[in-house]
This record gives structure tokens, C-alpha cells and sequence, in this order.
């Protein structure tokens, strides 16, 4: 076993067991470490993989959430199935995005515009979209703290403790298993080089579309956590470019198109931002703006200084290789 | 009934000109530096804010206040530039973007811890004033403030057109290798370029604050504007940047007036949708 | 009763323009499975551009071009490829952030989706090409001339028919010019692999091909075999100028 598995296993175990030692404050941060560390995966998928960059990603968790949502609160529909027409609509909305910028050449920056608009457009929409909520907001009947009722999701944090570490496990496997396949080196090679990727044989549209879907399906599962876990959406904070920013953190914090790179950045920067939140408040002064302006001197420092992300340069400190992906 | 979509088509003309200076300056930037300025937006809403303190606690007018407000913009554009942004120009496009991304973070939560959350808002004497062209009602400061943004526009094509500094940030623009054979210091030419376009940004604030309130989540919002505006335009051409602005400006005021006030984003973002598959080189930008 | 079988390659009456400059006009020639042919023309002849037609980078104005007489016209680059063409660029492209390694198994996935496959198929090839003991470096990490190889070996890993060569040996010393040529001739001699390349390295081109089309300004000048082409009056006035072949 590689030493890297065995970091990998320790990092699990810690989780597994945490809620044996840890209250509900702590547990609650450590759901918010595994949310972003999951959004943050299939994010990367997107950027660190095919080389997309996605600014307006928070469209997917949003989609997500209102649909199974809205499935739920005004059908009744459980999540379990509310998922997967959350995962559809995201993808759907992916699959437009994707085909609309691709086939017209849309590249780069601009790209990076689009998805913003689409998100921005979309976030608008929902503003004045009543039936959902509008910017009242929609609102999860809140069920039974004590139940572990998966089905609806709806019951005890624990439950949702383990099921965000259980999508993080999940999201990590399938990710280590896209990179060693076909699908990942075909799109290393299109975010590498797209003439070069084109020459060998690659559908580079497919490719880059594929990423798409895939990115947003998977994000959309995020937004059907978001939704349970908290009860309350807004398109503010559901389609809004601060979360897309948010979304976007972890992954380049902790390092670009690695595996290790969304979890440890979502290990830094939450605490960080707890920690800053309650050293100011236990100071006695309310200071709104102060996580967020840590965050950005965090993002500044680190792509000024370890441009390729924290774990490439930890994994060289800590003498684990220079390969993450093995052989 | 006409009349008064006629008076809020011209209210729109003249707020999109100070919009469009803002614009400008993001332009300007991009067409030299080839780096997009993602911080354009919060830049604007600093600039706002000084104006808002010059206001309040010396009682100056942001008319005269605006070359003060200016100048230090140009100062932290510079000085961005300089320290910061330069070692950035040859990486890959989204270490850029992170790079301004951040810079924009920071801004957005420096005004919110240094500000609050509350609007801001400069309150001139001659606020409500109007003039009465024949039928129509115009408000005296949106006047002074587009002629304002029309004169600094001016100002920099000139700058552009006319001075030894302008042509040879012409040059660099052009052909970069070029400039470095014939000994420009390129270095110091972009800072003044991204000094200039934050130049634009500062007397754009100042003049924006006679119009629209500040508070942090403005500066999201007028980044996401000021892009609208030059992608519409066509990116780094400066003619674009003023039509732009002033089409934003008036489908701004005709999505509020035929929809709802509040749906004009929604309205904004769909062109950008458009022109960005359509026509990526904007109105009036070249193909490539 | 059958006719006899089309070329591995036919290209006939190819134009291609660029704002009314004519870049390729009226280019034809053939090539036969096992052929090693030599496409030469002083600089701004119009050789890329015709590799790039091949390769449906561009798509041609007129003319045709046909791999075992199917059209390859108004396929995409990839389409190309899959259909039996692995080509190299000029201006090399590696995968920089990718291993060498992994450059390769990215060509060898044109024709099978295991890994395992693939990676063996790429460490045969980069034995082939003397760059094994290279393989675990970043492909940034590569000189200009092992930067040449990865490119022939990334194409020869799709297992093309054709193998479109452009300029790999410029700026290679010539023993490692003369080492390429042996491999190329190898693969030609053992699998049937054949060649279309652009060189302006004579000793390259003399050594290796088997016929030789010229062109210049977009237009054909003669073909032969390498020692009757480098005689003709018509070549060399089309290199006047140039340095000597």
C-alpha cells in the first residue's frame, strides 16, 4: 500500500470517527469542509481535467436544489428520486451551456463569461419565479431531527454528516477511476492542447461536452444536499456569482486537476474562515466581510506563491512521489 | 405615455455614458495588457466610495472631487500593475483570472468591513434639479455627469491619439515584439496603460456616485455590467466601450419600463448570451 | 473484372486560398501502400497546407483527397485520424503537464480503450524511438529534438496507415537524423508503414524517400525519385536563392 493511501485511509478514519469526539458546532464545520470538498471534485472535473474553466458553476447546485426541492415541497416526491431529476436538469442545463459555447468557438475567457451569464440570467429568473419561492425563498418542511430517514432525507445531522462523507468517497473513487481511463486521458489531452488532442484522434467537442455533463450532474447532487441539509433556498445564495466563487476555491487552494487538491483545500480554508470568524467575534467586534477578505489574501498568497495549489508542493514535502495518479 | 418613455430612454443614454467610461478603462486594459481587469467593478465601487467621503467630510462636489479620485486610481492601478499583475502576464488565462478574482474579493470585503453594508449615496445641491427641453425633463446631474464621462472619454483618445507615451502604448498593443526591439519599457508602459483604465474607473465612480448608491455588493454588479458593456462593444476597441454603454444603458431603462425594473438584468444578460456566440468580437470589434 | 485498387493516398487538382492568395493550386500526386514519399518546395510552397487539407484542418477549396478511395473531405482532424492518418506538427504540440508517457498512451487510445494496452503499446514505441528512459518526465521537460520524437512517436502510437511527417528533422544533428531515418526505414521495411514528409533536411529526404513530389507557390513542379528530382533544372530554379540542396 502507497503511503498516499495510507494518508488517505488516516484522513478517512478521522472522519468516520469524528462525531464520537466532536459536537454539534464541530460536525456542523465538518459538513461544510465535505460540501465544498465535493462540489469542489466535480468542479475539477470540469476545469482541472478538460481544462473548462466554469465560473458560473453555482448554477448546477442551484438546479439541483430547487428541482428536487420543488419535487419535494409540492409533490411530495422523495429525494431519492428528486436526485435524479436534479441530476437531469443539470445536466440538460450543462449539455446547452456546453454545446452552445463549444460549437461556436466560444473560448478562454469568454467561455468563462458565459457560464457567468447563464448563471446570472438564470439566478434573475428564479428571482421572479413565484411558484418557487422567488426571492421570498423556498422552504423545506423541516421533519423529525431524530429519524435517519434517507429515503426523504430528512432527520439527524448525523445522517447528513455521513451521507456528504460518503458523496466525498464516492466522488474521490470515481475520479481516481476517470483519470486511469480513456475518458481522462482524453481530456487531459484536450485541456493540453485541442489541435494536438484533435490530431490524435479525439473528438474534442464530445470530450469537452462529456466533462460538462458530468461536472454538472455531479454538482447538481451537491445542490440536493445543499437544499435537505440547510431547508431554505434563495436564488441569491443558491444561483449567485459569490458562490460560484466559493465553488471554485478549494480546488485551486488546495491544487488544479489533482485528487487531493479540493479535499485539502476545503481542509483549509473552512477552518480558516471559522476560526477568523470566532477569534473576531470572541474580540467582541462583529466584523462582516472578515472571512471572505481572509479567503481572498488566502487565494491571493496562494496563487502568488504556489501557483500549482498546496498539495503539489505537500505531497513533495511530505516525500509521497510526484505521481498522485500511480501506476 | 411617450413622453415619458422618451424621457427614460434619455435617462438611459446618459447614465450608459458613465457607464461606459467605466467600461473604457476594462477596455483599455484588456486591448493592451490582455489581461481582464475582474476587479473592474470593485475598483469602481472604491472609487464611488472616496467620492462618498470627499462629500461627506469636505463637502466637495464629486465633479471637482473626480481628477483627485482619478489620480488615485491611477496610483493603485499602477501599482497593481506593477507589483502584482505583471508577473502574471505570460501564465495561463484562469491564474489571471484568479489572481484579479482575488484582488476583486478583497476589495468587496475591505468596503464591507471599512463601509458596512449600508448604501451610500451623494447627495449634490442641484440633485433634483431638471432641465425642460420642450416636452422633455432632464435631471441636471445625469447631464453633467455624461458630459463629464463624454469629456474624460475624449480626453483619453486624445492621450491616446496625440502624446508620445499614448502611441507607443499603441505600439505595444500592436505588435509587442516590436515595442521590445525598439527599446520601449513595455514594464512601465502597461502599468500606465492599467493606471489609465483605472483612471477611467475613478472618474467614472465619482461620477456614478452623484447617480446610484454604493454598497459592497455593488462592485460585483458593476463588474458584471462593465463586462456586458465591452463584450457588447467589441473587447479592447474603444469606440465599442461608449456605444455599449449607451445600448445598455437604454435596454436597461426599456427592459425596466416594458418588464419589470427588477428583470433588467436578466434583460442584459441575454444580449451578452447572444453576442458571445454570435458575434464574440462585439459590435464593433474586429474579427480575428 | 475489378479495376485495380485505389492508392493508399490520392490527391488530385487540391486548391486552397487565403483572401485570394492562392497557397495550394492544382496539387496532385498519389501514393501506394509501402511508399515512402517526399513532399519538398522552398519555404511558403504550400506543404503545410496541404498536410493540413490531408489532416482536415483546412478543408480544401477543390480537388480531392482520398485515403483507399474514400473522400476524406469534410472530415474533422479526429475523423482523420481515426480513419488511418497520424500526422505531426511543425510547431510541436506536446501535452506539456502530461509524462511523455502519458503523451503517448493518449495516441495509442485512438485504437483501444485499456490502459494497460496502451501503456504497453506506448513503452514499444518509445523504446523505438530512443526516448524510454525519458518517460516519466513532464513533456515541458523535453528538448526541441526529443520534443520531434514525441510527436512522430504520439502518431505512431494511433497505429496509422499513413504517417504524415512534417519537418521532424530539422534541428536534429545528423546522427540523430541518421538514427530517425533507420527507424523510419525499419518501420516502413516490417510493418508496411507509409510516409508522406515534408523536409527541407536533404540528406533526410534522400535517404529516405522513394519518390519525391516538388512544389512551389502552391503549384507542382515534377516529381521522381530522389536522384532524378535533385537533377532537374525546374528544382533548382525554384530553390534560386534558397541555400543549396
Amino acid at each position: 500500500m502507497s503511503r498516499q493511501a495510507i494518508l488517505l485511509g488516516l484522513l478517512l478514519a478521522a472522519f468516520v470517527v469524528a462525531p464520537a469526539f466532536a459536537g454539534p458546532y464541530l460536525l456542523s464545520v465538518m459538513v461544510v469542509v465535505m460540501y465544498f470538498a465535493y462540489v469542489g471534485q466535480a468542479w475539477n472535473i470540469m476545469m482541472g481535467f478538460a481544462g473548462q474553466l466554469s465560473l458560473g458553476h453555482t448554477i448546477y447546485v442551484g438546479l439541483g436544489a430547487y428541482t428536487a426541492a420543488a419535487l419535494f415541497v409540492h409533490f411530495g416526491i422523495p429525494a431519492i428520486f428528486g436526485l435524479f431529476a436534479a441530476a437531469a436538469v443539470a445536466v440538460a442545463a450543462g449539455s446547452i451551456i456546453g454545446a452552445l459555447g463549444f460549437r461556436f468557438g466560444v473560448k478562454g475567457v469568454y467561455f468563462a463569461l458565459l457560464t457567468i451569464a447563464f448563471a446570472e440570467f438564470t439566478r434573475i429568473l428564479f428571482e421572479h419565479f413565484t411558484a418557487l419561492g422567488g426571492t421570498g425563498g423556498l422552504f423545506l418542511p423541516v421533519g423529525s431531527r431524530d429519524s435517519f430517514d434517507l429515503i426523504h432525507l430528512r432527520g439527524h445531522p448525523l445522517m447528513f454528516y455521513y451521507l456528504i462523507l460518503a458523496m466525498c468517497v464516492g466522488i474521490f473513487l470515481l475520479c481516481r477511476k476517470l483519470l486511469n481511463s480513456r475518458l481522462g486521458y482524453t481530456w487531459l489531452a484536450v485541456r493540453e492542447d485541442q489541435d494536438a488532442a484533435a490530431a490524435l484522434g479525439i473528438n474534442v467537442f464530445r470530450a469537452k461536452l462529456t466533462a460538462v455533463m458530468l461536472s454538472a450532474g455531479l454538482t447538481a447532487l451537491g445542490g440536493v444536499f445543499f437544499a435537505f441539509y440547510y431547508n431554505n433556498l434563495f436564488p441569491n445564495q443558491a444561483f449567485g456569482m459569490n458562490r460560484s466563487i466559493e465553488i471554485i476555491l478549494a480546488p485551486i487552494v488546495g491544487g488544479l486537476g489533482t485528487l487531493f487538491g479540493p479535499i485539502l483545500g476545503a481542509l483549509i480554508l473552512t477552518p480558516l474562515g471559522e476560526g477568523i470568524t470566532a477569534a473576531t467575534e470572541a474580540m467582541g467586534f462583529k466584523a462582516a466581510g472578515i472571512k471572505q477578505l481572509c479567503y481572498g489574501l488566502s487565494l491571493l498568497a496562494i496563487v502568488k506563491f504556489l501557483p500549482e495549489g498546496v498539495w503539489p508542493w505537500l505531497r513533495l514535502r511530505l516525500g509521497l512521489g510526484d505521481g498522485e495518479e500511480g501506476e | 405615455m411617450t413622453i415619458d418613455l422618451a424621457n427614460q430612454i434619455i435617462t438611459g443614454l446618459l447614465t450608459g455614458l458613465v457607464y461606459s467610461l467605466m467600461a473604457l478603462g476594462l477596455s483599455v486594459i484588456f486591448g493592451v495588457v490582455r489581461v481582464v481587469n475582474f476587479a473592474h467593478g470593485e475598483m469602481t465601487a472604491l472609487a464611488m466610495y472616496a467620492a462618498w467621503g470627499l462629500a461627506t467630510y469636505l463637502d466637495l462636489d464629486p465633479l471637482l472631487g473626480l481628477p483627485l479620485i482619478a489620480a488615485l486610481l491611477f496610483c493603485l492601478g499602477y501599482g497593481l500593475q506593477r507589483g502584482l499583475i505583471d508577473s502574471f502576464i505570460s501564465k495561463p488565462e484562469h491564474m489571471q483570472f484568479i489572481l484579479l478574482v482575488s484582488m476583486a474579493i478583497i476589495m468587496v470585503n475591505g468596503s464591507l468591513l471599512g463601509f458596512g453594508p449600508d448604501a451610500h449615496g451623494v447627495q449634490v445641491s442641484y440633485g433634483f434639479d431638471t432641465y425642460e427641453i420642450g416636452p422633455l425633463l432632464v435631471d441636471k446631474v445625469r447631464l453633467l455627469a455624461a458630459a463629464a464621462s463624454l469629456a474624460v472619454s475624449l480626453l483619453m483618445m486624445l492621450f491616446f491619439q496625440k502624446t508620445m507615451t499614448g502611441k507607443a502604448i499603441r505600439a505595444c498593443a500592436d505588435n509587442l515584439v516590436g515595442a521590445r526591439v525598439i527599446g520601449l519599457d513595455v514594464k512601465r508602459l502597461y502599468a500606465v496603460t492599467f493606471g489609465i483604465g483605472s483612471a477611467c474607473v475613478g472618474a467614472a465612480g465619482a461620477l456614478l456616485s452623484m447617480l446610484i448608491d454604493v454598497m459592497p455588493p455593488t462592485g460585483p454588479e458593476l463588474t458584471l455590467l462593465a463586462f456586458i458593456i465591452v463584450i457588447v462593444g467589441g473587447l479592447g476597441s474603444m469606440g465599442g466601450a461608449l456605444l455599449g454603454g449607451m445600448l445598455i444603458g437604454v435596454s436597461e431603462v426599456l427592459a425596466g419600463y416594458f418588464l419589470m425594473p427588477s428583470m433588467k438584468g436578466m434583460f442584459s444578460f441575454a444580449i451578452l448570451i447572444l453576442v458571445l456566440i454570435l458575434r464574440p468580437q462585439g459590435l464593433l470589434g474586429a474579427r480575428k | 473484372m475489378s479495376p485495380s485498387p485505389p492508392p493508399l493516398l490520392l490527391i488530385e487538382g487540391l486548391v486552397k486560398h487565403f483572401r485570394g492568395l492562392r497557397a495550394v493550386d492544382g496539387v496532385s500526386f498519389r501514393v501506394e501502400a509501402g511508399e515512402i514519399v517526399a513532399l519538398i518546395g522552398p519555404n511558403g510552397a504550400g506543404k503545410t497546407t496541404v498536410f493540413n487539407m490531408i489532416a482536415g484542418v483546412f478543408e480544401p477549396d477543390g480537388g480531392r483527397v482520398e485515403l483507399e478511395g474514400r473522400s476524406l473531405i469534410g472530415l474533422r482532424p479526429d475523423q482523420v485520424c481515426r480513419a488511418g492518418v497520424g500526422r505531426t506538427f511543425q510547431l510541436v504540440k506536446p501535452f506539456g503537464n502530461l509524462s511523455v508517457e502519458e503523451n503517448v498512451v493518449v495516441g495509442a487510445l485512438r485504437w483501444t480503450h485499456e490502459i494497460t494496452k496502451a501503456r504497453a503499446q506506448a513503452r514499444e514505441v518509445l523504446d523505438l524511438l530512443g526516448l524510454a528512459d525519458k518517460r516519466r518526465q513532464p513533456a515541458r521537460s523535453l528538448t526541441l529534438p526529443d520534443r520531434k520524437c514525441l510527436e512522430v512517436a504520439r502518431a505512431l502510437a494511433t497505429k496509422p496507415k499513413l504517417l504524415l511527417l512534417d519537418e521532424v528533422m530539422a534541428g536534429l544533428r545528423p546522427a540523430e537524423t541518421d538514427r530517425m531515418v533507420e527507424t523510419f526505414r525499419r518501420l516502413n521495411r516490417e510493418t508496411g508503414l507509409t510516409i508522406v514528409l515534408i523536409e527541407h533536411v536533404m540528406r533526410a529526404v534522400m535517404a529516405l524517400s522513394q519518390r519525391v513530389v516538388v512544389i512551389n507557390s502552391g503549384q507542382p513542379v515534377c516529381e521522381g525519385t530522389p536522384e532524378e528530382v535533385v537533377r532537374d533544372p525546374r528544382v533548382l530554379d525554384c530553390y534560386l536563392g534558397e541555400e543549396p540542396l
